[in-house]
């Protein structure tokens, strides 16, 4: 079994987002960028399941900017085989990602697509349902657990009701939860190691996709901000104040 | 051109939040249809003709309808969509599942969760968990948008008498076999739906010490939640987490109890109703986002809380 894994470079989940002053987007010039965090979890579960001897090959592929190598670089530095750089330029909707990781599943034919179920940037949560469409594969969205059968895989998905089970035929799309399991963290020899590993690039427009957006961005500003609210000095208070005056118990 | 709604349901009952998206549906045009696909899902069909929004309800039936396989529901929606300008679902675990697909298939690039219609081809949606909000116009024919449910008031659920048209089923998607549900039941309200949200921080110190969250938690008839930091510390398990790597809530009321109030927590709860911090660092940064703080010990102010809750005559549910 091959597995591809797709990871996405993010600002890291710890920084404080800021609108750009002239409303266009959020600054990315010198913030930290990091993995989006279930694409760990992507990258996690295909290397568990190679140790469990379950899959032989684990493809780690990025699409964005040279700097994506980076990410990409991580997820070889947490155990996977080997690389792929898909490299554009501006913005990329996940129809057009999709459309991308089309091209490369049709080039790396894997048995299996892990990618996170959401990326922290535009919180779209889609790519990994429309590469699904795309290839006419069964997909599991939002998995917390997933057993490898022989060609299929049971999964179990997080609904907004609890949790749901089904079984998908291979090949097949899976988007991970957080809850799936523990990222591990690189070691410094295998993040050495890492560096030897291979990432292939490709240039986008090679690959015979129009990535055109579809949506135009008009306006990105700040939400909304909270009134400053009061410091109350008792408990006593506190609950009178939420009992007669915002009125919420 | 008319938009059309995916109804959300049982198979026996409209899940509530087909409501909230019937209304923003209206918002876009007021020829609003709906489209139920289910199994001997009768009696949710006709609840979907009786919302007073709905001009027209479309019904599939078939047994492997049953289980709400997006595989299976994709192509029924891509064939109806022809006469449609807009595909409309909730942005819940439903929505979420199946809308790329159909966009996907119809060539479209989606547009997820949005807060709010500004005309027929602009939307408002947050971005990087809500710490941004974006408008974005959309230059598809077809739009494929899915709402936040808690955005939009729900719609009357009478009123409606639309009438219900049967539309042929698709083929069954052999690749991928529906095996069970475990639906939580809990007395407790779910975190993401939840009218007041109780959440602990690291400044509980133990799991143990949560007890005293899950006091107040009954007394309010609130859902707990918990930093990332209190999961990764271990005293709560991870479906608990609030914030941009966990679940992002909007509840009347949230209080926060020894919880620093990180940028990542704070992108999860910002945007609730009345927000309460109770932390004994007065520098805390969640007093910063706090309509009402109180500085103390937290093992002094839960027990506290609770004496105070218990001399009131009426708390509402």
């Amino acid at each position: 079994m091959k597995i591809l894994v797709a990871v996405k470079r993010v600002i890291d989940y710890n920084v404080q987002i800021r609108v750009k002053e002239d409303n266009t987007g959020v600054v990315t010039d010198n913030v930290k960028m990091s993995t989006n965090p279930p694409d760990d979890n992507a990258i996690e579960e295909a290397v568990k399941i190679k140790e469990a001897g379950k899959a032989t090959e684990v493809i780690a592929v990025s699409i964005g900017e040279e700097k994506a190598q980076e990410t990409v670089r991580k997820a070889l530095a947490v155990g996977a085989d080997r690389g792929i750089l898909v490299k554009t330029e501006g913005i990329l909707e996940p129809l057009a990602v999709s459309k991308l990781l089309q091209k490369i599943v049709e080039k790396e034919k894997p048995d299996l697509v892990f990618m996170g179920k959401q990326a922290i940037d535009d919180d779209c949560n889609q790519t990994g349902q429309m590469l699904s469409a795309l290839l006419n594969w069964p997909q599991a969205t939002f998995a917390s657990k997933i057993e490898i059968k022989d060609k299929s895989l049971e999964v179990t998905r997080e609904i907004d009701e609890g949790l749901e089970t089904i079984e998908i035929n291979v090949p097949a799309i899976v988007t991970c939860d957080l809850r799936l399991n523990e990222p591990r963290y690189a070691s410094l020899p295998n993040i050495m190691k890492a560096k030897k590993k291979p990432i292939e690039q490709i240039n986008a427009s090679d690959l015979g996709v129009d990535t055109t957006p579809r949506i135009e961005q008009t306006k990105v500003e700040e939400p909304p901000k909270r009134k400053a609210g009061i410091k109350v000095s008792s408990v006593a208070e506190l609950v009178q104040k939420l009992k007669n005056e915002a009125k919420v118990i | 051109m008319s938009v059309l709604l995916i109804a959300e349901h049982n198979n026996k009952e409209l899940r509530p939040f087909t409501l909230n998206a019937a209304t923003a549906a209206s918002q876009i045009d007021t020829d609003v249809h709906a489209v139920i696909i289910g199994h001997e899902c009768e009696e949710a069909a006709k609840a979907l003709s009786e919302l007073e929004l709905i001009k027209k309800v479309i019904q599939v039936e078939a047994p492997h309808y049953e289980n709400f396989v997006a595989e299976n529901f994709a192509p029924v929606i891509v064939k109806l969509s022809e006469n449609y300008s807009h595909i409309i679902s909730s942005a819940n675990t439903f929505g979420k599942n199946l809308m790329p697909r159909i966009a996907a298939a119809l060539d479209t690039s989606q547009i997820s969760d949005i807060t709010k219609v500004v005309s027929n081809d602009t939307f408002l949606r947050p971005i990087y968990a809500g710490n941004a909000f974006a408008t974005v116009k959309s230059k598809d024919n077809k739009k494929c948008v899915t709402i936040r449910p808690t955005s939009f008031d729900p719609c009357e659920s009478s009123g409606g008498s639309a009438p219900i048209e049967k539309a042929e089923a698709g083929e069954e998607f052999a690749q991928t076999k529906f095996i069970k549900r475990e639906e939580i039941k809990s007395d407790r309200p779910e975190l993401g739906t939840a009218r007041v949200v109780v959440s602990g921080g690291r400044g509980m110190q133990s799991g143990d010490n949560f007890k005293l969250i899950t006091s107040l938690a009954d007394k309010l008839n609130a859902a707990i939640g918990a930093s990332r930091a209190a999961v990764d510390a271990g005293y709560i398990s991870n479906d608990h987490q609030v914030g941009q790597t966990g679940k992002v809530v909007v509840p009347d009321l949230y209080i926060a109890v020894g919880i620093s109030g990180a940028i990542q927590h704070l992108a999860g709860m910002k945007e609730s109703k009345v927000i309460v911090a109770i932390n004994k660092d007065g520098e805390a940064p969640i007093f910063s986002v706090a309509d009402y703080g109180l500085e103390a010990d937290l093992f002094e102010a839960l027990p506290q809380f609770l004496e105070e809750l218990n001399k009131l005559n009426t708390i509402q549910k």
